[in-house]
């Protein structure tokens, strides 16, 4: 008999328009001491399965059937169950170490005051047991920052507060949401050893819900793959990952891309739209091809920039180095990778580079024109023309109250004020049908679009003025992987068929290995090193780029 | 034409706001209580029984009829007359009408000037937005029928006698109007700056187009919801400014007959016994106030991005 048995689970949100089934009759068992994984894409259903076990369902969310046994209790037959287990017999780790703990307490106050909820012991005891609990997870001199408040940790030492409040009452099944999403790689790697060391030493049952197919490769024992509210399947970690039986699986590893070696594409067993193979790319017949000449395309030299914390004086002590003396080049037709952990400075390099920030000191020459001092208006816009950038956040990125048509039709506007309707529908079909969009999307709004769908439309609207450098930033990190896939495709052939420069920003290392000839790896603003990215990964020379390599999780480690 | 005026219909008729305005009964009472009285004031000509301000139509001996269902009530006047015989209702009706048109006047007078200047401080920052910001803190701090009371002061001092009489009312939605935009321009300056640091701005500046298209195609639209909303719960306040201002002889001319100015006249008559040609109109400047902070409330409700 196992620990935790879900037995026919369904979960129904009562839409306004429709019922959601977010999860259809799930069957999954944990035992003690192993790591359940339970992957798949936004909206498969994996948290929902996880909140439905503590209660913690969002409204409307409703379970329609079924049953959760805990050790040998049925907890949904009465829910006076639930209150009694929730934090006692199940532990919970939640996403955001930011938002999981109440910012005007001291961790130590929260954990006495969890310990004593459940617990009958006295503020001593409590105390004594709340710093054990803390010197377990890693916390170094636990005693004198018993007393601290939570916004005096870093992000990841206040994910392991959050997993000693989660074991403070020594629960028996912990339940972790997305633990590292938030972190940066080495935190991750530190707070995902923690984790299996105490699933070992205290005989845990672990649910790890995450999106992150080296997460699952690296920690779980077995695995449950979710998709749109369906188990596709379960089993141990390797026979799922080295032997998928099911198409999904197959296609939700074979869009993960490797770290061990590049590929020159992506294979894509499920398609959000039909075209399969190479994009067509109907948008270059208009394209004004440059002759790639090896040359340098952006020069960076000695930039730095400093972003002042200050309202009354020009400089003041909080001023923060987000760039330090960064120098790299960018050649014309090539791919140029720039990566690093959060707070590294890559986004305000490029942003420094697509001229939306002006830097401290340092320059930036690109076509050998000094952009940084341009003046004049014109010349400005001559510039904007041949920079484009890809953001992040594809539901920030596009504004949602212009139609699709139009949002690409201002920069065509912009720079040829003179085009005739009929040629610039012309052109946005073009545009469009070259991001794989249909025509029939120009006149339905952003909100009508998936993620991977805004996505296309932003390449599209970059490529309206013809540009000869694209930045991407973090261009797919919002994304699942296999749509990742499919936009990380589509940037491969727009840059091969156009003589597109692309400068690449991410801190994921594998993804910049498949798209970059070059990078260059930043910390804390400084420049760490530049190099050919395969000379990088097979024989890096800086330090920290070493250990970012070593602590990456890998989806391969399940072959060894 | 036709298919696109169809398809926004469909639009609406599928958004959200339309879902939640049908399962709202206070939403849908204060509106069609609005539409009405919208309907009644600027139709007033038809739907009037008398004209008050047709002299041939007065006399004198109908003066102080009580309403129709009181003792010495007249049926043909449903709330009475007032000293000169003027029909109660269609007075009101044409009253509401100046308040109604004052009231939107001033409102979107310190709509376009504060959403402007918020919006506009919000985008470029530094010493213009400090500026800017700095005078609404000032402005604040004057109650608004103080400020509106000292423009009135000082029209009343440049402009000729004759002419102030016409001009009144446009002094009037100036006084109303310049006490109330802080509040649009805190709004909007707000909404601005967080409008401003999303990425589809930076695409915008990236793709080259200009300070005021951004401004004015892109930011705007995205930061008309809570500026729509304070300004219909401003323009309850600004319908209630006018009638205060009337009432106590500062805003439209004696002769114009605005909510105000009716309760005024009624107020001399309150202790003598005539209660309803006070008590008519002020009840009349409630439910109208009261519908429409109804449905502001209703809006910020349920145009509130974080209560979705």
């Amino acid at each position: 008999m196992s620990f935790l048995k879900i037995d026919n689970l369904s979960v129904n949100y009562e839409m306004r328009r429709e019922t959601v089934h977010a999860a259809k009759n799930i069957n999954i068992d944990v035992n003690r001491g192993e790591i359940l994984g339970l992957v798949g894409e936004s909206g498969s259903g994996k948290s929902t399965v996880g909140n439905a076990i503590i209660n913690l369902l969002d409204e409307p969310g409703k379970i329609s059937n079924g049953s959760i046994i805990l050790d040998g209790i049925n907890i949904l037959a009465n829910p006076e169950n639930i209150i009694k287990y929730r934090g006692k017999k199940i532990g919970l780790i939640f996403q955001d170490p930011q938002t999981s703990l109440n910012p005007i307490l001291t961790i130590g106050e929260q954990l006495i005051e969890t310990i004593q909820t459940h617990l009958s012991l006295n503020f001593n005891e409590a105390k004594e047991k709340a710093v054990n609990l803390l010197k377990e997870v890693g916390i170094k001199e636990a005693e004198s920052r018993f007393n601290n408040y939570p916004h005096q940790f870093s992000g990841g030492m206040r994910q392991r507060v959050v997993i000693s409040l989660a074991l403070c009452c020594e629960p028996e099944l912990l339940i972790a949401d997305e633990p590292t999403t938030a972190l940066d790689v080495s935190t991750q790697s530190q707070i995902l050893d923690l984790i299996k060391r105490l699933t070992k030493e205290k005989n845990l049952a672990v649910i790890l819900i995450t999106h992150d197919m080296g997460v699952i490769a690296e920690t779980t024992n077995r695995v449950a793959v979710m998709k749109n509210g369906d188990l596709v399947e379960i089993g141990p970690t390797k026979e799922i990952l080295t032997n998928p039986k099911e198409v999904y699986t197959k296609s939700l590893i074979s869009s993960v891309p490797p770290t061990n070696k590049k590929i020159s594409r992506f294979k894509i067993i499920e398609k959000e739209n039909k075209t399969q193979g190479e994009t067509n790319i109907k948008i270059l017949n208009r394209w004004t091809k440059k002759e790639i000449i090896n040359q340098d395309l952006v020069q960076v030299k000695n930039l730095n920039k400093t972003f002042d914390d200050s309202f009354f004086t020009e400089t003041s002590k909080n001023s923060v180095m987000a760039v330090n003396d960064v120098s790299f080049n960018i050649k014309e037709g090539e791919s140029f990778g720039l990566v690093g952990e959060s707070g590294s400075g890559k986004s305000t390099i490029a942003k420094i580079i697509v001229n939306l920030y002006r830097p401290s000191s340092g320059d930036i020459f690109f076509d050998n024109v000094c952009v940084t001092k341009i003046k004049s208006n014109k010349e400005m816009m001559k510039f904007r023309k041949q920079i484009q950038m890809i953001f992040q956040d594809p539901y920030s990125s596009l504004n949602g109250r212009l139609k699709v048509k139009d949002i690409i039709s201002e920069p065509i506007k912009l720079h040829n004020p003179s085009i005739s309707s009929k040629d610039l529908n012309d052109y946005i079909y073009d545009l469009l049908e070259s991001v794989e969009l249909t025509q029939q999307s120009a006149e339905r709004y952003p909100h009508e679009f998936s993620g991977g769908q805004r996505q296309r439309i932003s390449i599209a609207r970059a490529l309206a003025t013809q540009p000869r450098l694209l930045v991407c930033d973090e261009p797919t990190s919002a994304l699942d992987v296999s749509i990742q896939a499919q936009i990380l495709n589509l940037l491969k052939d727009l840059q091969e068929q156009l003589n597109l420069t692309i400068l690449f920003i991410s801190h994921d290392l594998p993804v910049v290995r498949q798209m970059c000839d070059r990078m260059a790896v930043l910390k804390n603003g400084k420049l760490c090193e530049v190099s050919m990215t395969e000379e990088l990964f097979k024989n890096p020379g800086h330090e920290y780029t070493k250990e970012l390599l070593k602590l990456m999780p890998k989806i391969e480690s399940i072959y060894n | 034409m036709d298919n696109q005026g169809l398809t926004l219909l469909n639009r609406i008729k599928d958004s959200d706001i339309y879902f939640s305005f049908i399962k709202s009964p206070t939403a849908i009472a204060s509106t069609i209580i609005l539409l009405i009285i919208f309907f009644c004031s600027f139709f007033v000509e038809v739907v009037a029984p008398f004209n008050p301000f047709d002299p041939s139509s007065l006399s004198l001996m109908d003066a102080f009829t009580p309403p129709s269902w009181s003792e010495d009530g007249v049926a043909k006047f449903v709330l009475g007359t007032d000293g000169q015989g003027r029909d109660m209702l269609s007075t009101i009706l044409y009253g509401s009408r100046i308040s109604l048109i004052v009231g939107f006047s001033a409102i979107l007078f310190s709509l376009i000037l504060g959403v402007t200047l918020g919006l506009t401080a919000g985008y470029f920052g530094g010493k213009y937005e400090m500026i800017v910001m700095r005078l609404t803190d000032v402005q604040l701090t004057v109650p608004s029928i103080l400020m509106a009371l000292l423009v009135d002061g000082i029209a009343r001092g440049i402009i000729s006698k004759e002419l102030h009489n016409e001009m009144a009312i446009y002094v009037l939605i100036f006084a109303i109007g310049i006490s109330e935009w802080p509040q649009f321009a805190r709004v909007s300056r707000a909404a601005t700056l967080v409008e401003k640091n999303k990425d589809y701005v930076s695409a915008s500046i990236i793709i080259g187009v200009s300070n005021p298209v951004i401004m004015f195609k892109h930011i705007l639209p995205n930061i008309l919801r809570p500026v729509l909303v304070i300004g219909t719960i401003g323009l309850a306040l600004a319908i209630i400014t006018e009638s205060t201002l009337s009432f106590l002889g500062v805003g439209v001319s004696p002769t114009t007959p605005s909510l105000g100015t009716l309760i005024r006249i009624g107020n001399d008559f309150l202790f003598s016994g005539e209660w309803w040609i006070t008590f008519f109109p002020a009840i009349f400047l409630v439910i109208l106030a009261f519908s429409i902070n109804l449905l502001g409330d209703w809006m910020r409700d349920t145009l509130n991005p974080k209560l979705n």
